[in-house]
């Protein structure tokens, strides 16, 4: 059962070809990571999949991009509830400046959800998804901007959690987080595949090896090499993913 | 040589950096002197007295009721305490009624006299004339000349500045129609201000923000002389028309000026507010399936907020402070406005008006530069808040 | 873990509700350059009558009901040029030692610059008030083109303080550390390399304040302002007449409403003449710079 489809997928920033061809397919509730070097394209690629590139002036996009079937570049979508279906979590943290209650509200609030009992439960149930209740539970009320860097991260993932999406985008998730949370933020990530296809962005070639069933390797806007994260770590069958595996570049 | 060039720059340019300073200093010393001079100043006009029957018990008259007996709203001297006996008041204008020319002489040298039997043989007359005029007489007394006081300055209702025998200079008439035409004002620009400000830095395109950002800038360049010109050929007659007023100058007028004045300073702060939250925010909103309206209110607006406030206040200063437009529009009546339909005056408008007739030194002259004390704290504080609200937002950005 | 069950066709409500806001937006925003269009406009269509060689170069005449506004036009320049030599050297210094000298972080720099922003919240009346005690008065200067040069110089203070101060604030450090290195000292790296980097920003800010100066009423009222002197001023201690003052005057307390109607337009148009090559000019200097900057 493929989740996510991505046919022939070419991405224009003006006129820099920052994605080349790029078809592959993402299995339902795997995770999948996508690594390769600075610039290679896999965080535009991420970003493709919610259609967050949409904001940028210039951006093309040439391909079709499937998620459970539907052409999600296809006229006629509606785009927030693409992103209502497809969460995201960023490079660094970005909670809004509210409390922490209405931080991981917020999702359900803006999709039209107003039962005041089912929100709060839901608050608590994505907190504790996000391994973070036990430490929040006593100052809902309190700023999210209270909260330590990896604290943060898990609640913009709570949040994203809330809306209960079939699909989470990771866009180097804890890239600017310290090891201790980083290994909170991994071990959230295999707790997580049950419920939701996920997919990641590293630079981190542990934590995709750790945390990741498949993996792809990015290179200069194509991508090298897409296969179990087992066969890409130990026997990958390019010799740049070898190469950028045993850190001889990038 | 060239370390003692390099030390006179030093010191020039530490010296030129002070001057604004210095300036604030010598506009709150300049006021001051003039404007506390106010309150040395007597109640009844410089060399005249008021002389009444020495049988008369009133002795002190305060500035209102001396104009209330001068205006003959008060008619009877036990409204001011004293018996019940009507009060006839006597000017030097009067004089023809009283006596003929023949018995005041070619000079009017018998004037002072004759006024003194006249006060002497009617128990109720007040008169007010010429201190040097009246001789030494113990028929009749003078009503005692207090000072002008604070009370009557800040918390009177009237303003009639060249009013005889005692002028008033109560501000809350002026004070009020600053408030009620700035407040109007911001009720009108605050809605228009703000969406600009959204459509500008939210949903308009660069190509749109390219025209808009302009036609923004020149509105706040054109001179208020031509705002206030603009009002009174277009705006007067239009209000006129359309509420059937008797006139069409009022604060209402003032504020519609004023509106399109301060939008400049709104949109221009917010809008810059508003493009100064970080981008990550707005992604944050947009993945969770919100729209970008739903960004712009629940997300964007509420985190600069602290710009937008900056903006509507400054927006307020320009209002409160704005002289000639609000002269030129708002029909100058110096009452406590009832309606905001009515002609009414601002201070800034006042002293614009009245400055020029106002003899240097006299408490006309001395009770405008308390008006620009008061104006210049009214604004002082505004800054003071922005400030302040700007630099809690810099704490909570760090 | 119960999934949220979101109402159906809430998509489309918060989409119309989205389309509703962003189109009041729009319109406000519509109705706001159509406000400035239709102030111009009315001026220019009524003023452009009036306007010809004879009005620029005539003094008025027949009680102001009759001729020109040329000695208006000369005394406005001749206010914005000595407001101009006020404040364009002082406030440069000011903004020089505020962002070369002064210490950063120091009380003195958040001192000066909240004590600039206070002045520049300073009402314009109140300038006349200070202008007329200290220069009128207490100075002897009487109404004159020097006692308004100097509280318009006063009065534009501000601007041109912050003007310098951001120019110079956005040259970066490396540049002057450079200019150190090879040995210059602090005033020579000044002089030669960032007042020259910064001039074509401060320049912007100087001709905008010019702006501000063309068109203040409030400041001149009783320091300098001529209600008719038809008579070119021959020195400083002369009275002047000015444009928006002379505006104010014929529109507000005119004897002849019918024959001075078309002279207040052209009045105005001046004025807003002046105001426009001001900010044509401020604008294409600054995106003249904006390209040099890109090209580098």
């Amino acid at each position: 059962m493929e989740k996510i489809e991505a046919r022939d997928v070419n991405f224009y920033y003006g006129d820099f070809h920052a994605l080349k061809g790029i078809t592959m397919d993402i299995p339902q509730n795997k995770v999948v990571a996508f690594i390769g070097p600075s610039g290679c394209g896999k965080s535009t690629f991420l970003r493709l999949f919610n259609r967050m590139n949409d904001l940028i002036p210039g951006a093309r996009l040439d391909g079709k991009i499937l998620i459970d079937g539907q052409d999600i570049y296809a006229p006629g979508t509606q785009v927030d509830e693409l992103r209502k279906n497809v969460g995201m979590v960023f490079q660094r943290p970005n909670p809004f400046p509210k409390s922490i209650f209405e931080n991981v509200a917020y999702g359900l609030k803006v999709n039209g959800i107003r039962d005041k009992k089912f929100i709060a439960r839901r608050v608590e149930e994505s907190l504790r998804g996000a391994a973070l209740w036990n430490e929040v539970k006593d100052k809902l009320d309190a700023s999210a901007y209270a909260l330590s860097g990896g604290q943060q991260q898990r609640l913009c993932i709570a949040r994203a959690m809330a809306v209960s999406p079939s699909v989470l985008l990771m866009d180097e998730p804890a890239s600017a987080l310290d090891p201790i949370s980083t290994a909170k933020i991994e071990e959230l990530i295999c707790e997580l595949r049950s419920q939701v296809t996920i997919v990641i962005v590293t630079h981190n070639m542990q934590q995709a090896s750790r945390v990741s069933d498949m993996t792809a390797f990015f290179y200069m806007g194509e991508m090298v090499e897409y296969d179990d994260t087992r066969v890409i770590f130990t026997n990958p069958s390019k010799e740049a993913t070898q190469n950028y595996i045993t850190g001889r570049f990038g | 040589m060239k370390k003692i060039a390099d030390k006179t720059v030093r010191w020039v340019l530490t010296a030129s950096g002070f001057v604004t300073s210095v300036v604030i200093l010598l506009i709150i010393g300049f006021l001051f002197t003039e404007g506390a001079g106010l309150f040395g100043e007597k109640v009844i006009e410089e060399g005249y007295v008021l002389a009444v029957n020495k049988d008369n018990p009133v002795r002190v008259l305060d500035a209102a009721q001396i104009k209330a007996v001068f205006d003959e709203d008060m008619t009877n001297w036990k409204e001011a305490g004293g018996p019940d006996l009507p009060i006839e008041t006597f000017r030097l204008e009067d004089m023809d009624e009283y006596f003929t020319e023949e018995q005041l002489g070619p000079q009017y040298e018998n004037a002072g006299t004759l006024i003194t039997s006249l006060v002497a043989s009617s128990p109720g007359m007040v008169a007010f004339v010429p201190e040097s005029m009246i001789p030494d007489d113990a028929r009749l007394v003078f009503i005692e000349d207090c000072n002008i006081s604070p009370e009557e300055v800040f918390a009177g209702t009237e303003w009639y500045p060249t009013a005889t025998p005692a002028p008033l200079f109560g501000i809350l008439p002026l004070l009020a129609g600053t408030l009620w035409v700035s407040f109007f004002a911001i009720l009108i620009a605050l809605p228009f201000g703000i969406s600009i400000a959204v459509y500008m830095s939210e949903v308009a395109s660069e190509r749109v923000r390219g025209f808009l950002k302009p036609v923004i800038e020149l509105l706040n360049g054109i001179p208020s002389v031509v705002y206030g010109f603009f009002g009174l050929i277009i705006i007067v007659p239009l209000l006129q028309q359309v509420f059937g007023l008797p006139v069409g100058e009022s604060g209402l007028a003032g504020s519609i000026v004023l509106a399109i004045m301060a939008l400049p300073t709104i949109v221009t702060v917010a809008d810059d507010a508003m493009r100064n939250c970080p981008g990550a925010l707005r992604e944050g909103s947009l993945a969770l399936g919100a729209t970008r309206w739903q960004t712009v209110a629940r997300v964007v607006i509420p985190s600069s907020m602290s710009g937008i406030a900056s903006g509507v206040v400054l927006g307020i200063g320009r209002a409160i402070g704005e002289t000639m437009a609000v002269l030129m529009v708002t029909g100058n009546a110096a009452v406590v406005p009832h309606s905001i339909l009515e002609p009414l005056r601002t201070i800034p408008a006042t002293i614009a008006a009245e400055l020029g007739e106002a003899p240097a030194g006299g408490a006309h002259y001395q009770s405008l530069f308390l008006l620009g004390v008061i104006l210049f704290f009214i604004t002082f504080f505004i800054n003071l808040c922005v400030e302040y609200i700007s630099s809690r937002n810099r704490a909570k950005n760090s | 873990m119960a999934a949220p069950v979101f109402p159906k066709g809430y998509n489309i409500k918060k989409r119309r509700s989205q389309a509703l806001a962003f189109g009041m937006f729009r319109i406000l925003s519509i109705s706001i350059v159509l406000i400035l269009f239709a102030i111009l406009g009315f001026i220019i269509y009524k003023g452009a009558g009036v306007l010809d060689w004879d009005f620029l170069t005539e003094a008025p005449s027949d009680g102001m009901t009759a001729g020109g506004i040329m000695p208006a036009i000369v005394g406005t320049l001749l206010l914005m040029a000595g407001s101009a030599a006020v404040a364009f050297p002082v406030g440069i210094m000011s903004g020089i030692y505020m962002n070369e000298y002064a210490s950063k972080t120091g009380w003195t720099v958040r001192f000066i610059r909240l004590m600039t922003n206070n002045l520049s919240g300073v009402p314009s009346i109140v300038f006349g008030l200070f202008g007329m005690a200290l220069f009128v008065k207490y100075l002897g200067f009487g109404d004159s083109i020097l006692a308004g040069s100097l509280t318009l110089g006063l009065l534009s203070l501000p601007l041109v303080i912050r003007t310098t101060e951001e120019a110079l604030k956005d040259i970066p450090d490396g540049i002057r550390e450079g200019s150190l290195a090879l040995g210059a000292t602090r005033l020579q790296t000044i002089w030669k390399v960032v007042l020259p980097m910064g001039m074509p920003r401060i320049i912007t800010g100087l001709i905008l304040s010019l702006g501000r100066v063309s068109g203040e009423t409030a400041p001149i009222l009783f320091t300098c302002a001529a209600y008719f002197f038809p008579q070119l001023p021959t020195s400083v201690f002369d009275q002047c007449m000015a444009l928006p003052y002379h505006l104010y005057v014929i529109s507000t307390s005119g004897t002849d409403i019918e024959a001075q109607q078309p002279i207040a337009y052209g009045t105005a148009l001046v004025l807003i003449i002046i105001v426009l090559i001001i900010n044509i000019l401020a604008g294409m200097l600054r995106k003249w710079f904006e390209r040099r900057l890109k090209i580098k």
